[in-house]
């Protein structure tokens, strides 16, 4: 009397216990053989984050800033101009019209100390510019202390400071009553200003008003740059004009740029940098799925007795491929998800040193685990191939 | 602590049902030096039997332990498991046959470390497809078969050598199989501990367990109600269907 046989069955909550078996017992192996995968994925999915977050960062200055300034500067050298531009040419510009606002800087021959003690050589690299009261508009520049320049304040011996300049002068705030040497005389100190994002010669700039310059100073006030902000939707068709607006006759020796461009030229280099290290992070994810095979070949010999004994207990040798596999799969999870986590960990810390936002794209998250995953798979299928063609009678005579 | 029936020990009646039938199998190892490890065994298993089949090393029992356990295949001959021919079932099949029908105990125990004496014994039913709740269950009643009801939470490598035997034992009778098939069960035993799981095995079988015991030693195979002694992977006696020692 034979009955049909039924045939042998492992339940998926089996299957996960046999497969946290060899976990269970070595510890230590498979903590390490997971800390490969682990730092594999952490290093990718910290590069996305990092690369991500400072993208954002960058979009949100961008956004902050507008694409929109651009700037004209007189070329100077031998064929590239005198280093002057036209004085009508802040008129002719402001006569394009998507051109919103302009403003004109001219810079004045003049050395900046903190006394007439100073000797003139040390004039510290900083500059002297004669701006329109309409610069801090133009490129949305804010004042950190003090005032900026008024109709009265631009024709008085006064000096509105940027940050580079009033650090290397001795001035952190001002009080009303600090005097500057300038051009060999004493000008009140009545402002500093917050850095500038896009125009950094303006930080290490001593400004004063046009009309000061021209009675304190004797200066010209020929412009020497003139920057503009132009319709956001006509930005590069305002760029095509410019030179030869500024200067009909020789458009050549006209230098027109956009500041924000050197932003998006330093994101483009980060972009190679991230691409790099990318792909470093998925050689350490190799070396980490080959540490993955190396730990389960090695499991699989010497659980040999363990194999015969749960093929004797009515385990197929299906049964025996997918505990392995699984063992690899678990192991690479594992490493995968310590990764995700530890990568994160390192784009939080890094973004907040940086005072940047934290931002990791999902993508990253569930591809990091997906490609812990998928090397775990590949990782394991040799061992478990191996672990299941592996004769009962055999295995159990291994001990 | 075990229980105990009114029927003789390993009584062998002609009427009860053959639960293991091996009929003129043969063994052969093909290599550069070809063994012939079973040269033609026929024996019957019947229902309530307790059986030792002993021989000296070399003699082709470990073979027939394993064409009888369905982890090997003969080269020629048939093996019948409880009603099952094993010459027409598949690699799937045999293992479903060996998670139902078939108790083994392995000289060297084989319990997985980490687990506790109760899960490596609930284990015996892993590839039932029964719930873990059930398994545990059934495991709790085997443990207490075998007088380990108060060693149920230690793991299994903290166990002396008898008590681990002892759990490896609880594991093959867990699921109520038809035949277990013990190799050189004592062998990694001192002899008092030996001694203790022979008179277990005989109180199982009193119980109505069949059970198959391979050995080298003589002694243990006289004790027993049917000794089949194998020499050279021939049968040389059969001390329960009259051929002659």
């Amino acid at each position: 009397m034979t009955t049909a046989l039924a045939p042998s069955r492992l339940h998926a909550a089996d299957l996960a216990r046999t497969a946290a078996v060899g976990l269970r017992t070595r510890k230590l192996r498979a903590a390490l053989s997971a800390l490969g995968i682990m730092i594999g994925i952490a290093a990718m999915v910290g590069v996305l984050g990092l690369s991500e977050s400072s993208k954002s960062e960058l979009l949100a200055q961008l956004d902050n800033l507008g694409t929109n300034l651009l700037t004209v500067q007189a070329g100077s050298g031998i064929g590239l101009g005198s280093g002057e531009l036209p004085e009508e040419a802040g008129a002719m510009i402001a006569r394009i019209g998507p051109v919103e606002q302009t403003t004109t800087v001219s810079a004045v021959d003049a050395n900046v100390f903190k006394s007439d003690l100073v000797p003139s050589s040390q004039s510290g690299g900083l500059t002297v510019q004669a701006v329109d009261l309409n610069l801090l508009d133009t490129l949305a520049g804010t004042v950190a202390d003090g005032v900026f320049f008024n109709d009265v304040t631009a024709s008085y011996p006064t000096t509105v400071l940027g940050s580079v300049a009033a650090e290397r002068l001795g001035i952190d705030e001002v009080t009303g009553t600090q005097l500057i040497w300038l051009g060999d005389q004493w000008f009140t100190v009545i402002g500093i200003l917050d850095e500038f994002a896009l125009n950094p010669d303006f930080d290490r700039a001593a400004l004063v008003g046009m009309a000061t310059a021209d009675a304190y100073l004797d200066h010209d006030n020929v412009p020497t740059s003139i920057l503009v902000r132009a319709d956001p939707a006509f930005v590069d068709d305002v760029m095509g004009v410019l030179a030869a607006t500024t200067n009909p006759q020789n458009p050549e020796e006209v230098q027109v740029d956009r500041p924000t461009d050197a932003l998006e030229a330093r994101e483009a280099a980060d972009d190679a940098f991230t691409a790099l290290f990318l792909g470093l992070g998925a050689v350490a994810l190799l070396v980490g799925g080959v540490g993955i095979a190396n730990v389960m070949v090695i499991s699989v010999l010497e659980r040999r007795s363990e194999i015969g004994l749960r093929r004797a207990l009515g385990a197929t040798r299906r049964h025996v491929a997918v505990q392995f596999l699984g063992e690899a799969l678990l192991l690479a999870a594992v490493g995968g998800i310590g990764g995700v986590g530890l990568g994160y960990l390192v784009t939080t810390i890094y973004a907040n040193v940086r005072g940047w936002g934290t931002l990791v794209p999902p993508i990253a998250i569930a591809g990091g685990i997906a490609a812990a995953l998928v090397i775990g798979a590949v990782a394991g299928l040799y061992p478990a191939i191996r672990a299941a063609r592996m004769s009962p009678t055999e295995a159990l005579r291994s001990q | 602590m075990t229980v105990r029936t009114t029927r003789r020990p390993g009584a062998w009646d002609t009427t009860t049902e053959v639960v293991l039938g091996v009929q003129d199998v043969t063994k052969e190892y093909l290599g550069t030096l070809p063994v012939r490890a079973l040269r033609g065994v026929t024996f019957d298993v019947r229902r309530g039997e307790l059986v030792a089949v002993v021989g000296p090393s070399g003699s082709g029992k470990s073979t027939l332990l394993h064409i009888m356990g369905t982890l090997d295949r003969p080269s020629a001959g048939e093996v019948v498991v409880a009603g099952h021919q094993v010459s027409q079932l598949s690699d799937r099949s045999l293992s479903a046959l060996r998670a139902r029908h078939i108790g083994f105990v392995f000289q060297q125990f084989f319990l997985l470390s980490g687990y506790t004496a109760l899960d490596n014994v609930a284990d015996g039913l892993l590839y039932t497809g029964m719930s873990l709740a059930d398994r545990r269950r059934l495991a709790v009643d085997a443990l207490t078969r075998v007088g380990l009801g108060d060693r149920m939470g230690h793991d299994s490598t903290k166990l002396s050598g008898g008590e681990r035997q002892r759990v490896a034992i609880a594991r093959a009778l867990v699921g109520g199989p038809d035949i277990v098939l013990a190799d050189e069960p004592t062998g990694n035993l001192d002899s008092k501990s030996s001694a203790a799981i022979v008179e277990l095995i005989e109180e199982l079988n009193a119980a109505g367990s069949t059970i198959v015991v391979i050995t080298h030693n003589q002694q243990i195979a006289a004790g027993f109600p049917r000794a089949v002694a194998i020499r050279d992977g021939l049968i040389e006696s059969d001390t329960g269907n009259g051929v002659s020692p």
